[in-house]
């Protein structure tokens, strides 16, 4: 376990470090402490590396990650994982907005709440969050799943594409063309075995799914109101 | 666009770190907003007096004999602390409209007037202009801070945030407000007037025009919801207390955070990270198109 | 008996039949127009501005024998690894998706002939553009259309793109007929649905969170890649001046002669300003914040010949990016496809109908058949042709004026045809030296 302290190492420093690691196929490990809100740790890791951050994050933590294991213990700032292509990404505490925005793979688990724009253009990354999620989430979400265990806010996948939704509480409300859907036998199997990785503590049978009503995919006069 | 910090305390054995405080939550955000800041500071407040903090380009001519020329005209007693640009003027509450008037006509820029609030603004980096005015030996009960990357209005003093549009309030924006010509227009129907062509500046008069109507601090923040139109985040002043108000959007970034001792809130989390006790404090965003409000 | 004389049947300039023939179609649809391309109506050029040139007070260049310098270099600012072109004319971003594979190709085959850059676009890096361009511009866009740190990595520059002249404020547009199987699994979409891009971009809002995005990029990329920024004419001043602040190495200005795959008809004629008026006020807020030649300004937009290039590079330029024009050197709206053009409603020159995908010159397309119609070797070499001759077109003015390197030219070696061409460009109108806002009259 190497410790890159961020209260004496610039973030130039603490990146090349990671990167590097995550290039050679090291599958070594590093505790980054005393982030205080930075923006762009930890992003761009090609590789299987094991990276723990001790405290809270700013924008874009984990941005782009591939195949790395990427811990924060603590909060993140806009856009974690924002366009991750595989690997894992934990968040012990908050997510804040545009979480996992337009990420093509991998697990995003947030143990706290995440807020607006969570997995917003989401296009097959799967997103866990066991709190909360705010307004706006899954907007133009193309591919992935995204589960909540909490409740949605506003607008919940507007404009979704093909990414399924999965929420176990209340939703305030669904965006333009996102309808309740019928939970079959294929969507437990998903469910469970995303809960069962993201360590949650919730059964499939507890949630309501949520998809494109594929009203807007071709232009139709009749729903020129929902454009 | 911009960062906002701002500092309310729920006890008074802060009080005297107040300014240090804020000051570096303003320089962490500097990257926000490296062309101007700016703070607003309710500090002590003496009964019967009002503070009027005025700046000029040229303090050194304009600000010599002041005191004496402001009680001969006035027939008062009152006290003239100079701070860099800036001069904090205290007078008897009675006075102070002829002390405006009379600032004016003197060429004097008026930042702000109230109570309690003291507003200190200048073009540069955070940490020159926290150095220059001394921020952080400030001492009060809440304040907001200010950094700003102009969009479309002047990088100027008159420029830069805080805006105080009434006494005791004051007013700080990220964002970008796209109906302020209009909104602008309207409120000098009704004789509210803007000194510069800041969108910020009419958010502010916007607000306090509408508690002038009668509305309070909390209904005039809703307004804004329906009667702004663009990008905004604001975090107001006032003598007692501060709120905060995103529009329906909500893009900008703002976080906030709260303990036994102080509510918190900044455009990003860096700021927080000095802040006493904040592993242990309740960190949120606020939600879009909703009013936050803390008073003392 | 005489016929009652009659005043001869008059079309109304307001209610043309042009008009007329819009309102029918929107009441037959209830959609509105989308298509291809840039404006079309006529606003104020680089055709209202003519070249002074040398005679006795300055001294020209000989042609060919006396050097005069065409490279440029982008992203000095901060990148490890500024891009170094032979000539000062880019190829715009334009997406695989809009355009054919093959087009791609040539695009990239001609461009590295002549020494220049392309540009990827919506949609993602394919390898038909990345094998054959030797310098290549990735765009990063609201949709992030096939997106990855490792096109990234092998990408020359990242060209983040806030908005295009040809729809300031808009997002994209296109239709299902051109989702095939391919399109569609670069973009994580179902094939052949209507294909909409959002119009900002889905983790950031704003020059202060701009500067941060950019931060991450510059990160993943080890500080090695110059960072464009690429604007619509909407606000050239302070949009520059922005850019500038979040930590642009280059900015690309695009006016609203720019053309775009697909969007709106009302937003391509209505929305945004000319090239000519975005050059100036760009320019400025680059001086007013000493980043003049520090941050580069590429503009594109409606540029047609080296006479045009020569212009843009005068007015404060430091290059151009041509995607309209390259289309044409490929083969876009050739005559030798009037039947065909005829046959989908249209003319050559006016066909713009680049969304639906049944562009006979197989360059706007994704069928396979029409796509063969386009041979990416011969496309390229008349877009290598075309970028020389506007090449030599620029240097010949620039030799006229007396300059080494068309860097050198500058406001002063131009005159205006038109008081509105001399508002706009600041330059005097021709046989004075006053042109409106001119202070001190």
């Amino acid at each position: 376990m190497t410790t890159l302290d961020m209260s004496t190492t610039p973030l130039r420093e603490v990146n090349v470090t990671l990167q590097e690691a995550a290039k050679s196929q090291s599958n070594s490990a590093f505790e980054i402490t005393n982030p205080r809100g930075s923006h762009a740790v930890a992003v761009g890791l090609d590789g299987p590396v094991s990276v723990t951050i001790k405290g809270s994050t700013g924008y874009y933590c984990a941005g782009m990650n591939k195949s790395a294991t990427i811990r924060v213990e603590g909060s993140t700032g806009p856009g974690v994982a924002e366009n991750m292509m595989s690997g894992e990404v934990v968040i012990e505490g908050d997510a804040s907005q545009y979480a996992g925005a337009t990420g093509h793979g991998g697990l995003l688990n947030i143990k706290g709440n995440a807020s607006s724009r969570c997995g917003i253009s989401m296009k097959g990354i799967d997103i866990v969050v066991h709190g909360n999620i705010g307004h706006m989430s899954a907007f133009m979400a193309q591919k992935g799943n995204l589960v909540v265990l909490g409740d949605a806010g506003d607008a919940l996948g507007d404009s979704l594409y093909e990414a399924r939704l999965f929420v176990r509480g209340s939703v305030k409300s669904l965006g333009a063309d996102c309808i309740e859907k019928e939970m079959r036998p294929e969507h437990l199997e998903i469910l469970k075995d995303l809960l069962a990785k993201a360590g949650a503590d919730a059964k499939p049978e507890e949630f309501k799914r949520y998809g494109s009503a594929r009203k807007l995919y071709n232009f139709n006069i009749d729903h020129a109101d929902e454009y | 666009m911009c960062g906002i910090v701002g500092l309310f305390l729920k006890k008074d054995d802060l009080r005297p770190k107040l300014g240090d405080m804020l000051t570096d939550m303003l320089i962490t955000m500097t990257d926000r907003g490296p062309d101007s800041a700016g703070i607003a500071i309710y500090g002590d407040e003496a009964a019967g007096s009002t503070k009027i903090t005025v700046q000029s380009d040229t303090p050194d001519i304009a600000f010599a004999g002041l005191q004496a020329a402001l009680n001969e005209a006035l027939g008062t007693t009152a006290s003239v602390k100079t701070v860099d640009t800036h001069a904090v003027i205290v007078l008897p509450v009675e006075k102070q409209d002829a002390a405006v008037s009379f600032l004016e006509g003197k060429g004097l820029r008026i930042m702000g007037v109230g109570s309690s609030m003291e507003i200190y603004k200048e073009v540069g980096l955070p940490k020159d202009v926290a150095a220059r005015f001394g921020l952080r030996d400030m001492g009060g009960s809440h304040g907001i801070g200010h950094t700003r990357m102009a969009t479309e209005s002047a990088v100027t003093t008159m420029g830069a945030h805080p805006f105080s549009t009434a006494d005791d309030q004051c007013l700080v924006h990220n964002g970008s407000l796209s109906n302020h010509n209009q909104m602008r227009r309207k409120l000098a129907k009704k004789g509210v007037f803007t000194k510069s062509e800041n969108d910020t500046e009419v958010g502010a008069a916007y607000i306090s025009s509408r508690i002038a109507e009668g509305a309070s601090l909390g209904q005039a923040l809703e307004g804004t919801i329906d009667d702004l139109d663009g990008f905004f985040t604001f975090v107001t002043g006032t003598k007692n207390g501060f709120g905060v108000v995103r529009d329906p959007i909500a893009c900008k970034p703002a976080v906030m955070a709260e303990t036994e001792d102080y509510v918190a809130f900044a455009s990003e989390y860096r700021a927080f990270a000095d802040l006493p006790g904040i592993e242990a404090a309740k960190v949120w965003e606020p939600e879009p198109a909703t009013v936050y409000f803390w008073e003392r | 008996m005489d016929k009652t004389p009659q005043t001869d049947p008059r079309q109304s300039w307001t209610f043309s039949n042009s008009v007329n023939s819009e309102i029918r179609r929107a009441a037959a649809t209830g959609i509105y127009d989308i298509r291809g391309g840039g404006a079309k109506r006529r606003v104020p050029h680089f055709d209202d501005l003519l070249f002074l040139g040398a005679s006795m007070s300055r001294y020209p260049l000989e042609g060919y024998r006396e050097k005069c310098d065409t490279s440029v270099t982008l992203g000095t600012r901060f990148a490890k690894k500024p891009i170094e072109l032979k000539i000062p004319i880019t190829i715009a971003g334009m997406s695989f998706g809009a355009l054919s594979g093959h087009a791609k190709e040539a695009l990239g085959r001609g461009a590295t002939m002549a020494g220049t850059s392309t540009t990827t676009g919506d949609g993602g890096m394919t390898e038909e553009e990345r094998g054959h361009s030797e310098k290549l511009v990735y765009q990063y866009l609201p949709s992030r259309y096939g997106m990855n740190p490792d096109d990234l990595r092998r990408a020359d520059a990242i060209e983040i793109v806030v908005g295009q002249g040809a729809k300031p404020g808009g997002g994209g547009m296109l239709l299902g007929q051109k989702i095939t199987e391919r399109v569609a699994g670069m973009r994580d979409l179902p094939v052949g649905i209507d294909q909409r891009s959002a119009c900002r971009h889905p983790d950031w809002t704003g020059p202060d969170d701009l500067e941060i995005k950019i931060l991450e990029i510059r990160e993943i990329t080890g500080w090695e890649k110059p960072i464009y920024i690429k604007i619509g004419g909407a606000r050239p001043y302070y949009d520059t001046a922005l850019a500038v602040k979040a930590g642009a190495d280059v900015v690309v200005l695009d006016g609203m002669q720019g053309g775009t795959a697909a969007t709106q008809d009302v937003f391509i004629e209505h929305v945004g300003q000319p090239t000519l008026a975005c050059i100036r006020p760009a320019v400025q807020a680059l001086q007013d914040l000493g980043m003049h030649r520090e941050v580069q300004l590429v503009v594109s937009g409606g540029i047609r010949s080296g006479a045009d290039v020569a212009k843009a590079l005068a007015l404060g330029a430091d290059a151009v990016a041509i995607g309209t024009a390259a289309l044409i050197a490929l083969g876009d709206n050739d005559p030798k496809w009037e039947a065909e053009y005829q046959a989908l409603g249209s003319t050559t020159g006016a066909y713009d109908d680049w969304h639906e995908g049944r562009d006979p010159a197989g360059i706007t397309t994704q069928d396979p058949e029409l796509m063969k119609r386009l041979d990416p070797t011969a496309a390229g070499r008349r877009l290598r042709n075309y970028l020389n001759v506007m090449t030599l077109e620029c240097q010949t003015i620039a030799r006229a004026c007396g300059h080494n390197h068309v860097h050198n030219l500058e406001p002063e070696d131009l005159c205006a045809l038109t008081m509105e061409a001399a508002a706009m460009a600041q330059v005097p109108l021709a046989g004075t030296n006053w042109y409106p806002g001119k202070p001190g009259f």
